[in-house]
């Protein structure tokens, strides 16, 4: 996964991703339609490939699919709280925040897993990524708790990275 | 199906009260970092369970919302994060009780280092 040029299975994983795009907005069985959706989205992978360097077929492992399910859960959770939180914040009279920016380090290596860990965490309570320079993140957080960076791994990040690092590990 | 309807109109409803929270929030917040924080996650869940509600409504629809819902899952945080390091970079100050800013000497490097 690690291997940066395109592979045969990065090139048969996005055709698979875009023929899902397509049948999700086509929603049609019809013979016709899927061969026209199959041709334009071979078309669409032989355009973008070099940008598509997310992953291979090997993160359809089902071990991998359970841990992005699991994933998937955990943030709709987060999400939730976060909205609940922004919603007490907004709605008490005296306006409860403690802002500031903390930065702490990921053990992720590949780009698009730091990604998605990023856009989670705008996603989730009281924080929002507002750069990621190489391994380290910054954060602009509501409600600072800790300025020390491994407590703020643990409190922001830790359920996501733990996910995150056995689906790219 | 009657029970559909109900469940869809449930879902709008949620969607549009997290979008009127949000708004509230924009308008109470005291600095652009923390207004992206309000803004950012209500009007993401907001979108969302409305859309979803929307398939519920019409259910031949639903695989296109939740098409749309992933979009919007990934792009919005996105945006945000571009607002928040624009507004950084563009040298607007934080809202702070308590000084802590950690992107402030990392910043000052960088900024060293492209001049």
């Amino acid at each position: 996964m690690q291997s940066k040029g395109l592979t045969i299975s990065k090139f048969v994983y996005s055709w698979l991703l875009m023929f899902a795009v397509w049948y999700g907005f086509t929603t049609s069985t019809a013979l016709p339609e899927l061969i026209t959706g199959v041709i334009v989205s071979l078309v669409v992978t032989l355009i973008t490939a070099k940008a598509a360097q997310c992953c291979g077929l090997d993160i359809l492992l089902p071990h991998r699919i359970f841990y992005m399910v699991k994933y998937i859960f955990v943030f709709i959770i987060a999400l939730l709280k976060a909205n609940f939180d922004i919603a007490r914040r907004v709605l008490s009279p005296s306006l409860p925040i403690n802002p500031g920016i903390v930065e702490f380090e990921t053990k992720l290596n590949s780009d698009f897993a730091k990604m998605i860990l990023a856009n989670s965490i705008t996603l989730t309570p009281g924080t929002i990524t507002v750069d990621l320079v190489g391994n380290k993140y910054f954060i602009h957080w509501v409600d600072v708790k800790t300025e020390d960076s491994e407590e703020a791994r643990q409190e922001i990040a830790g359920d996501f990275e733990k996910i995150l690092l056995k689906i790219f590990n | 199906m009657e029970i559909l309807k109900y469940i869809g109109s449930f879902f709008v409803l949620l969607g549009s009260i997290f979008l009127f929270l949000g708004a509230l929030g924009i308008y109470r917040m005291p600095d652009v970092y923390n207004r992206l924080q309000a803004g950012t996650k209500s009007s993401t869940l907001g979108a969302m369970s409305m859309l979803l509600g929307i398939g519920f409504l019409q259910p031949d629809w639903m695989v296109k919302m939740i098409v749309i819902i992933i979009f919007i899952a990934v792009s919005n945080p996105l945006s945000s994060h571009a607002l928040a390091r624009g507004a950084y970079r563009a040298g607007l100050s934080l809202f702070q009780k308590e000084k802590i800013d950690a992107y402030e000497k990392d910043y000052k490097d960088m900024e060293d280092k492209e001049l």
